[in-house]
């Protein structure tokens, strides 16, 4: 009991150490595809630590949710990192306080804080990409659930840990065509909800284009460190949740003895890796697509979603 | 860990998964707006049609899906694209975008739905089959031809429409694969052939149209007209 609880704790030190690692292992990584040095891979560490040590500025017109959103946007991702399978293949101690749909629900509400605050200064371009940002979020709801509706279908469960079971016992229930179509399709989600090149370019300072960024421009000092570390978390949360249930459930401890947890922390760290080249070859090679263009993305991605759940229905 | 019960399973479910992604190529040739990737797509396709007889080839023991592959592989993926490339000019393949009759995240709805009475159209028959691969195969090879001809109706330029021909005779292929896996090779071989012709027969006279009218948009030619 004492040990599941240190684990679960122990997971939620990794997200909040190694997240602005992955963070900028990938924007060096992008830059070395484009034949620049790039900074180092420890540069949102400085940042972040930065950040912590200026002044904060908060302007006078805006109200208490301005306040409280950075608080709310990183504590949201540690509370998923509670349910879902980081290090362990087990369940750990409060892996049954919430489901996938309960993980989901979490981390929407610090994207539903984080859009409140963008309006509440009144600056022009806050609500501008607020109100994109539910655009696509709205657009990415109905895929999030049919994902999610065929995942409990396949594995008859919601609990993350009996799903990532299901794909891998026997091994051929991989190639399952659900499997694999969900894998394209929750991937795409994972571009629309974190911003990435498709969709919308993470590294583009130009106001009038950004969706995601656009949200965070008032915040400084601490509010924006908060910021910039949870956003971080929420995508280290999101790879972990894709490769741990969906693609690949494999290198993660087993036993309940303490180095086979710590040994599966260098583990997950290489997936990651993997995956993080992926989204490289992914954002390098496509355009940023037109804001009305999006619609078509995730349409695409609805129905693939879909042709997972008729072949699904197939086979039963 | 090799043992026969278990290879069939996983045959079986790469046959599905092959039949997934062919169900996706589908979807994919409504809603993409390049010529030359719809061509693209077509080439998966047919792959994707060649990898499920070889794996239902396996599962039956019968050489005579190896052949269909290799037949399949050797007009649709290569020598279908070939002609059309030949016959019909550069420059419509070098266009972007293709017009549209809907919008596209409108026609992935309707494809979508087209999938589902598809799914709903195979269910009763299969409940006459007593082969465990035909319930995949049939409502997507069913769903295949009802979505190519979903993608002549969606489509304003001619070569889309012809490989909205040819998406519709790659699924009635898919589902043909699974229902009569015995079918003489004379049958495929004429059929390869048929689709060859068609091919060569569609492509000359898209060509023909491009130099009277200067375009392909054939959804656009309404009347007809007296020289």
């Amino acid at each position: 009991m004492i040990d599941k609880i240190v684990f679960n704790v122990i997971q939620v030190m990794v997200v909040m150490a190694f997240a602005p690692l992955v963070k900028g292992t990938l924007a060096r990584l992008k830059e070395n595809v484009q034949s620049k040095r790039g900074p180092s891979i420890f540069q949102p560490y400085r940042d972040i630590w930065k950040l912590f040590h200026k002044d904060e500025v908060v302007s006078g017109e805006s109200s208490w949710i301005f306040r409280f959103t950075p608080y709310i946007v990183f504590v949201t991702p540690i509370f998923v990192a509670l349910l879902i399978p980081v290090l362990t293949g087990y369940p750990l101690f409060f892996a049954f306080m919430g489901d996938m749909l309960g993980g989901g629900f979490i981390l929407a509400l610090g994207g539903f804080f984080a859009t409140l605050a963008a309006i509440d200064t009144g600056n022009p371009y806050g609500p501008m990409g607020a109100s994109r940002t539910r655009m696509v979020g709205f657009l990415a709801e109905p895929v999030f659930m049919i994902v999610f509706f065929t995942v409990s279908f396949v594995a008859g469960s919601t609990i993350p840990y009996i799903v990532h079971k299901y794909w891998v016992t026997p091994l051929a229930n991989f190639f399952e065509p659900s499997h694999v179509l969900l894998m394209l399709s929750f991937l795409m989600l994972i571009i629309a909800e974190t911003g990435r090149i498709p969709v919308d370019n993470p590294s583009g300072h130009f106001e009038l284009a950004m969706i995601d960024e656009s949200k965070g421009l008032e915040y400084s000092g601490r509010g924006a460190a908060l910021m910039k570390w949870g956003g971080s978390m929420k995508f280290f949360i999101l790879c972990c949740i894709f490769l741990n249930v969906l693609v690949a459930p494999w290198g993660l401890a087993q036993t309940e003895h303490l180095w086979d947890v710590l040994l599966s922390i260098p583990l997950i760290l290489v997936k990651i890796f993997l995956f993080l080249l992926v989204m490289v070859v992914i954002e390098s090679s496509l355009a940023k697509l037109r804001l009305f263009r999006i619609t078509e993305f995730l349409g695409a991605a609805f129905a693939t979603a879909v042709a997972a759940m008729i072949t699904k229905l197939l086979l039963m | 860990m090799f043992d026969p019960a278990t290879i069939t399973t996983t045959l079986a479910k790469l046959n599905a998964l092959a039949g997934g992604l062919f169900l996706l190529t589908a979807f994919a040739l409504v809603a993409t707006r390049q010529v030359l990737a719809c061509l693209r797509i077509y080439i998966a396709q047919s792959v994707l049609l060649a990898l499920s007889a070889v794996f239902l080839g396996t599962l039956h023991g019968s050489v005579h899906l190896f052949f269909v592959a290799a037949i399949t592989l050797a007009s649709k993926s290569i020598l279908i694209p070939r002609t059309l490339r030949r016959t019909v000019g550069q420059d419509i393949y070098a266009r972007r975008e293709i017009s549209q009759i809907l919008n596209v995240p409108m026609s992935l709805l309707i494809a979508v739905a087209i999938a589902f009475v598809a799914y709903a159209v195979a269910t009763p028959l299969l409940t006459f089959s007593v082969d465990p691969y035909e319930s995949i195969n049939l409502p997507i090879g069913i769903a295949g031809l009802f979505l190519g001809a979903y993608t002549i109706c969606v489509r304003r330029e001619a070569i889309p429409q012809l490989i909205g021909i040819l998406a519709m005779e790659n699924g009635a292929f898919f589902a043909g694969v699974s229902i009569a896996p015995g079918l003489p090779l004379i049958a495929e071989l004429a059929a390869a052939f048929d689709v060859m012709i068609i091919a060569l027969v569609m492509g000359l006279l898209t060509r023909k149209i491009h130099e009277y009218m200067g375009t392909t948009t054939v959804g656009e030619m309404t009347s007809l007209r007296e020289e």
